[in-house]
């Protein structure tokens, strides 16, 4: 029986690890993505499956709203500089983080 | 046409799409020996769990959600119903949508009894459905049996709760019309926790607004078994008082033992008698009936507890509770928006454990409710509640949340759309 180099084994080996690696990190992108979106879901409730509401609403979409201008609203209603009825007392409950995912999710969907 | 034969036809009719695209469906589906996941109640809660994951799976998960009702009836926004300024048509939402654009089964049944060693739920009309996991979202019962004579005065439509939205809000509206102008109005509270802690205030404004409006010689009576108003107490106190004064009047530590329905009167723990032309009778809740009968409701006899960060019972393994059903954190309401937000994270939570993934660490609920004081002006309270992974709880941020600064016609607007946009994220 013809032996295996150990040159080959450590390019299966190393190949195995890459590959084992990517499908970790691939399994995790999936998950936070999960994550995010359900994250992102919260503003629904008001806002709108996926940040569309319904016609003719005062409540605004949030669909496709550039992010840096959403983080900007957000962090103004946090700081109080930006006047709410309900958003000053809601975003003061959010983190910079969770902050940045909804403004993300938002800006990544399709209007 | 009979139910073998009715099964058997929307089976012929009924195999949804992998992505669920079929649009204009109908709205009862077939009974499935096995669906991945199992939702039992389309309100607030179930219907958004069953929409969420379905959504959040990119449609792989199969959802099959039992709900007896043919459509959604609102039980925010069914005070207007009652104080004359919306219809009951204004608050129902068919569950059309939730089958055609999102592919969800839909079983219209009771459910019997659920099996969770066997991992079945055995519908009112006898077949079985076997489940990976379970969503429960039945919502209260209410306890007539804890006031004397209130079971059978209001089995003869005499004596209401209209607290479950539906015949009752109608049939409440109706009892409103026909009294004549100088009677009285009583509604009775039971202590917190109940369903919607603003709902009995804002009932009894909407109430009080039409009486202003058209039997001005009225009053409304607000019996309340609690210390204190439960909910935005200042906001509904001042308006109160400076709208209603001679109409309304508000009564605490008044507990109801029992209604005398020969007389219209009610009997209280210590208080005399009251006696009125219409009583609307709020007796203490529970978790819904399947929910207590199936052992999930295991604190106090009562409520449901679940591990938070999944809202997986403390009682049985694969069968999660949402809604008004569950024992809640501190700080957290018994509301529509709740159950939504309780329905995303365990949609989220469920996807995550049935594709191997891991379960959201940091999840967070949010809640925003709107009083009507009249037919325009509006007070709210809002809070967000984070989940603290080393207490296994959810927790008020310090500082965030709170209610509005006095009534206003802009909250009017928004609640208004906060309905129709909850409704469509629930439902559509």
């Amino acid at each position: 029986m013809k032996t295996t180099s150990p040159y080959l084994l450590r390019l299966l080996a190393a190949t195995a690890l890459m590959l084992g690696t990517s499908i970790a990190s691939h399994a995790q992108d999936k998950a936070t993505q999960l994550h995010n979106r359900a994250t992102a879901a919260m503003c629904a409730n008001c806002h709108g499956t996926d940040g569309r509401t319904t016609d003719g609403s005062a409540i605004p979409s949030l669909v496709g709203m550039p992010k840096d201008y959403m983080v900007l609203q957000l962090k103004a209603f946090k700081d109080g500089t930006r006047p709410a009825t309900v958003m000053h007392q809601i975003t003061k409950g959010l983190t910079d983080a969770q902050i940045d995912t909804i403004a993300t999710y938002y800006a990544a969907t399709k209007r | 046409m009979k139910r073998r034969s009715f099964v058997q036809a929307s089976m012929a009719l009924g195999s949804f799409g992998a992505l669920g695209t079929m649009v204009g469906c109908a709205s009862v589906g077939r009974v499935p020996e096995k669906a991945r996941v199992v939702v039992v109640g389309g309100g607030y809660g179930g219907a958004t769990a069953a929409k969420y994951v379905r959504m959040l799976s990119n449609y792989q998960i199969d959802v099959t959600l039992i709900e007896p009702n043919g459509e959604f009836v609102s039980c925010p926004i069914s005070n207007l119903v009652i104080g004359g300024s919306k219809t009951m048509a204004d608050i129902t939402t068919p569950y059309d949508k939730l089958s055609g654009k999102h592919g969800v089964n839909i079983v219209r049944d009771y459910v019997a009894s659920v099996d969770p060693i066997k991992k079945t739920v055995t519908l009112a009309s006898g077949p079985s459905i076997r489940y990976d996991k379970l969503i429960m979202s039945p919502g209260i019962d209410l306890m007539f049996t804890t006031i004397d004579g209130l079971k059978e005065a209001n089995a003869s439509g005499q004596i209401l709760q209209a607290w479950k939205a539906g015949p009752e809000t109608l049939a409440l509206r109706k009892q409103l019309e026909a009294m004549d102008d100088g009677g009285v109005y009583a509604i009775t509270i039971p202590e917190a926790p109940y369903r919607c802690p603003p709902g009995p205030y804002e009932r009894a404004s909407q109430v009080a607004h039409y009486f202003k409006q058209h039997k001005p010689k009225s009053k409304v009576l607000i019996l309340d078994a609690n210390q204190d108003v439960t909910s935005k107490g200042p906001l509904f106190k001042k308006f109160w008082a400076d709208n209603y004064k001679g109409i309304l009047e508000y009564m605490p530590q008044h507990k109801v033992v029992a209604v005398d329905a020969k007389t219209n009167t009610l009997k209280f723990d210590v208080q005399n008698d009251v006696k009125a032309n219409v009583l609307n009778v709020l007796p203490a809740m529970r978790a819904g009936g399947i929910a207590v009968q199936s052992s999930l409701a295991n604190v106090n006899a009562r409520w449901c507890g679940v591990h938070y960060q999944t809202f997986e019972s403390t009682q049985a393994k694969d069968i999660h509770v949402i809604g008004d059903s569950i024992m809640l954190a501190p700080l957290m309401p018994k509301s529509g928006h709740m159950a939504n937000s309780h329905g995303k994270v365990t949609a989220a939570a469920i996807v995550a454990q049935l594709s191997d993934m891991p379960v959201n660490p940091a999840p967070f609920l949010s809640n925003t409710c709107y009083s009507f004081v009249n037919d325009k002006l509006v007070v709210h309270v809002a809070s967000v509640h984070q989940y603290d992974a080393k207490d296994k709880t959810y927790k008020t941020v310090p500082g965030s949340g709170g209610v509005s600064s006095a009534p206003n016609e802009l909250e009017g607007i928004y609640a208004w759309n906060w309905a129709q946009n909850i409704w469509a994220d629930s439902l559509m």
